[in-house]
């Protein structure tokens, strides 16, 4: 690895592939880091390596990623896993861990894929041990062929709730019951993007998914939703029913992961349709930041194929500032078939909008896992004056742990806004430090010396 | 028009303790903070409470504001997370061990006692932890560390209990003496007050050019990183001089490591950057004196924008230039544990013209006459 590189790539996911794939074949050295094991990202995880070797289980969407994976390898760029970004600065200096030694790499260009993450889905009990989110499920199937055993109950919304429950089904996993959050009343607000749904490829996927899983599950309509049991889970309850379960796998929809672009300091806003805060980004997705873009679902969630898509522009951006006599295609068709699919998504933004109940919780329900801080502390706190999440960090350390707020941020700015009665734009995010992935003092004492302290040791 | 007694510009720990103790002596004061209060580093420095190896010229301040951190609840109403462990400063060799004795030594002809010098065997009873490369050092027995945040809310929150007006998300554009009172202009209006105290940190030499009195500040960002939980190892906070480094363990079991490494700071942007490069040093630091430390986990870096004075002092007393106006500003990285005392002198000196605490040598006019502009 070299100490600087035309183009940083961070996130090896159908965007990051597509990006480092545009920029090294433009001629750019270019660096693609990845902390998991092997490309393919969330979505195309272990799609060199996995286990499952019968195509129908995963399904033929997931086999997509073999070309991008494949094209990305033969692009000539220069592709790290087990790499973890720990932080990124607004000179684009990246700082990275591998195998336990840190380093800092200096980029021309970032381009931040990180993708999304899921929606922290806090009710009563969700710490319990087995009680997992559904993209974990996904992750063990995908990387490990790993299913579950037991009683297992899914729970939530969104079309990859639906698309777990069809994966699971089809590696013989049998499924006690799926309990679909999904508010009744969403319709109404989704009916006014349906003509654009039904124009999308969403559309078909989603009815055969459907189709798929109703009459093989028992489907139940839940408002309120308590993971049960001393030890571990026993039962879930919902709407006055109760559940016999060993596993319940919870999942309402995913977020962009803002953690390192927000670091960088990336101007981020709130998107008021999917509920996440999202970067402000121009045309090509660049950013507020000078020579960082973000692209994938980190932009903003659109999906796999528009991640690809939007890892292309990017790419392509990239390419125009740093080769201006490089001939680049023009990204015009490119950028109609990915405005096509970003209309077809807002019906199901509308329909797939999670409940409040499940997004603001009450009581003694667990807001901040890392610091165990519940969602009465978070209200009270916000009626005693704290307007915002920085503050709250100062009176009860949410937001503190070394999940850095990943797993509570939209829940501690929806409450802070539900108490104050404002949007949660008002509101705003944790002010994110780096690292933003912990590393030890080891790792950090392992940079590099540079030349000033090496001449004042020799002094 | 908005009419105060006096307007406090700058919403740290000093303008805060500021604005208290003149509402405490009965006066109205207004305080205007162009972000909200902490925001900068008074809410996010190391939390240090020390009286431990100050400048001669703040030991005074230094001792009446320890005598306020020890009854901070009853002056605010909160305990602050104050804890009063000590402050140990280590010495990693011979020679600076006799350095550290011929100052203690300095402070006793002085009549000051609260610097005490200790041999190996008291440095491990007090820091087990440490290597055993280190032959003793100083311990100051009343220091401690409390949490910054909550302090600097606290007295914002007292300080408005007590009658003071604090104006947040509001900056000072301008200021201009109109006949016996100094006309404020902010961003939410003009204030008439007949004084005013510059507590604005990173900021305050622009409100000190806005008075023709230039003074020489510079924008500094220490950083400091903390670790995830650890079980309890250590109590006081530990300091080094050869080398820069601050380390304490809070309640919590998290590690605070600072020192005085450098981030970039943007005051104009309310940003910091963190240079890695430095913190790598201070890791390189703790890995040496706290073997144990190798494999704990850093969580988060961060740095707090704030002023720093060439002679590493602070500007505290009446203008030189413009009557009714006084500075409070430039801690140079230091002052946190000064906020309670220096807030309580200013209200003395602004309501009654003089004060019972020497801050000889503190004053703005040590920089001479600059040249505006």
């Amino acid at each position: 690895m070299n100490a600087s590189y035309d183009v940083i790539v961070v996130g090896a996911g159908p965007a990051g592939l597509a990006a480092a794939s545009v920029t090294a074949r433009a001629g750019l050295s270019t660096l693609l880091l990845d902390e998991n094991p092997g490309v393919g990202g969330q979505i195309y995880r272990g799609i060199t390596s996995t286990p499952v070797s019968n195509r129908a289980i995963l399904g033929e969407d997931y086999w997509v990623g073999t070309a991008l994976a494949a094209d990305a390898k033969t692009s000539g760029a220069e592709i790290v896993n087990g790499a973890t970004v720990w932080s990124l600065d607004p000179e684009r200096l990246v700082g990275v861990s591998i195998a336990g030694q840190a380093r800092l790499i200096q980029a021309k260009r970032v381009i931040v894929a990180t993708g999304s993450q899921e929606r922290p889905f806090p009710i009563p009990g969700w710490t319990l041990p087995g009680v997992m989110t559904g993209g974990a499920a996904q992750t063990a199937l995908k990387a490990y062929g790993m299913v579950p055993d037991g009683h297992t109950v899914l729970a939530g919304s969104g079309p990859l709730l639906w698309l777990l429950a069809a994966q699971l089904l089809r590696a013989r996993v049998k499924l006690d019951a799926i309990l679909d959050t999904t508010p009744r009343l969403n319709w109404v607000r989704a009916l006014v993007g349906l003509p654009d749904f039904l124009l999308s490829p969403y559309f078909g996927k989603g009815l055969k998914l459907l189709r798929e899983v109703r009459g093989k599950v028992p489907i139940f309509h839940a408002a309120h939703i308590e993971a049960v049991g001393t030890d571990r889970l026993t039962e879930v309850v919902f709407d006055g029913r109760r559940l016999p379960a060993d596993l319940l796998l919870l999942h309402q929809g995913v977020v962009p992961n803002v953690n390192l672009a927000m670091a960088a300091g990336v101007a981020h806003e709130w998107n008021e349709r999917q509920l996440c805060f999202q970067p402000v980004l121009d045309a090509d997705f660049g950013s507020s930041v000078p020579g960082i873009a973000v692209a994938g679902d980190g932009a903003g969630i659109g999906g796999a194929t528009a991640a690809a898509e939007r890892g292309r522009i990017a790419g392509f951006a990239a390419v125009r500032a740093l080769r201006p006599e490089a001939s680049v295609p023009d990204t015009q068709a490119l950028r109609q078939k990915l405005q096509r699919e970003e209309m077809g998504r807002a019906f199901l933004d509308w329909l797939y909008r999670p409940a409040e109940s499940f997004r603001r919780p009450t009581g003694d329900t667990v807001a901040c896992r890392c610091e165990e801080v519940t969602a009465e502390q978070v209200r009270v706190t916000a009626r005693m004056g704290c307007e915002g999440p920085n503050q709250m960090k100062a009176f009860l350390r949410c937001g503190m742990g070394p999940c850095q707020g990943r797993l509570c941020g939209l829940t501690v700015t929806e409450l802070i806004a539900a108490e104050r009665e404002v949007s949660p734009a008002e509101v705003g995010y944790y002010r994110l430090r780096p690292p933003v992935k912990p590393i030890t003092l080891g790792e950090l004492a392992s940079l590099p010396i540079a030349e000033a302290e090496r001449k004042a040791v020799e002094r | 028009m908005r009419t105060a007694d006096v307007v406090v510009i700058g919403g740290g720990i000093h303008g805060c303790s500021t604005a208290l103790h003149l509402a405490l002596r009965g006066l109205k004061p207004i305080l205007v903070e162009k972000d909200y209060a902490g925001r900068h580093a008074s809410g996010v420095n190391a939390g240090g409470v020390r009286q431990l190896a100050r400048d001669l010229a703040e030991i005074p301040l230094s001792i009446s504001s320890m005598d306020l951190w020890e009854k901070i609840e009853d002056l605010v109403g909160d305990d602050c997370g104050f804890t009063n462990n000590g402050t140990v400063l280590v010495a990693e060799n011979d020679e600076e061990l006799a350095s550290f004795r011929a100052r203690v030594d300095d402070l006793r002809m002085r009549g000051y006692t609260h610097e005490e010098l200790i041999g190996r065997d008291e440095l491990k009873r007090l820091v087990p932890a440490v290597s055993d490369h280190c032959p003793g050092g100083v311990v100051s027995r009343r220091d401690g560390a409390a949490d910054p945040f909550r302090t600097t809310q606290a007295f914002r929150k007292r300080a408005i209990e007590r009658g003071a007006e604090v104006i947040e998300g509001v900056t000072v554009t301008g200021l201009a003496r109109v006949g016996d009172v100094w006309r404020v202009e902010t961003s939410a209006g003009p204030i008439e007050a007949p004084k005013v105290v510059n507590a604005a940190g990173a900021w305050a030499d622009r409100i000190a050019a806005m008075l023709g009195e230039p003074v020489p500040l510079t924008v500094v960002a220490p950083m400091l990183m903390v670790t995830s939980r650890l079980p309890a190892f250590i109590d006081p906070v530990v300091i080094l001089r050869g080398r820069k480094l601050s380390f304490k363990q809070l309640d919590n079991g998290t590690v605070v490591i600072g020192g005085g490494h450098l981030a970039v700071p943007y005051r104009d942007r309310n940003e910091t950057v963190i240079d890695w490069t430095k913190l790598a040093i201070s890791a390189r630091t703790v890995w040496e004196l706290f073997p144990a430390m190798r494999i704990a986990t850093i969580v988060r870096a961060w740095a707090g924008i704030e002023a720093y004075m060439p002679d590493g002092i602070p500007v505290v007393g009446p203008s030189a230039t413009s009557e009714g106006v006084y500075h409070q500003f430039g801690f140079s990285t230091h002052g946190f544990q000064l906020g309670p005392g220096t807030g309580a002198m200013m209200a003395e000196l602004v309501a009654t013209g003089a004060t019972n605490v020497p801050i000889d040598g503190l004053g703005i006019e040590r920089f001479g006459t600059l040249k505006p502009g």
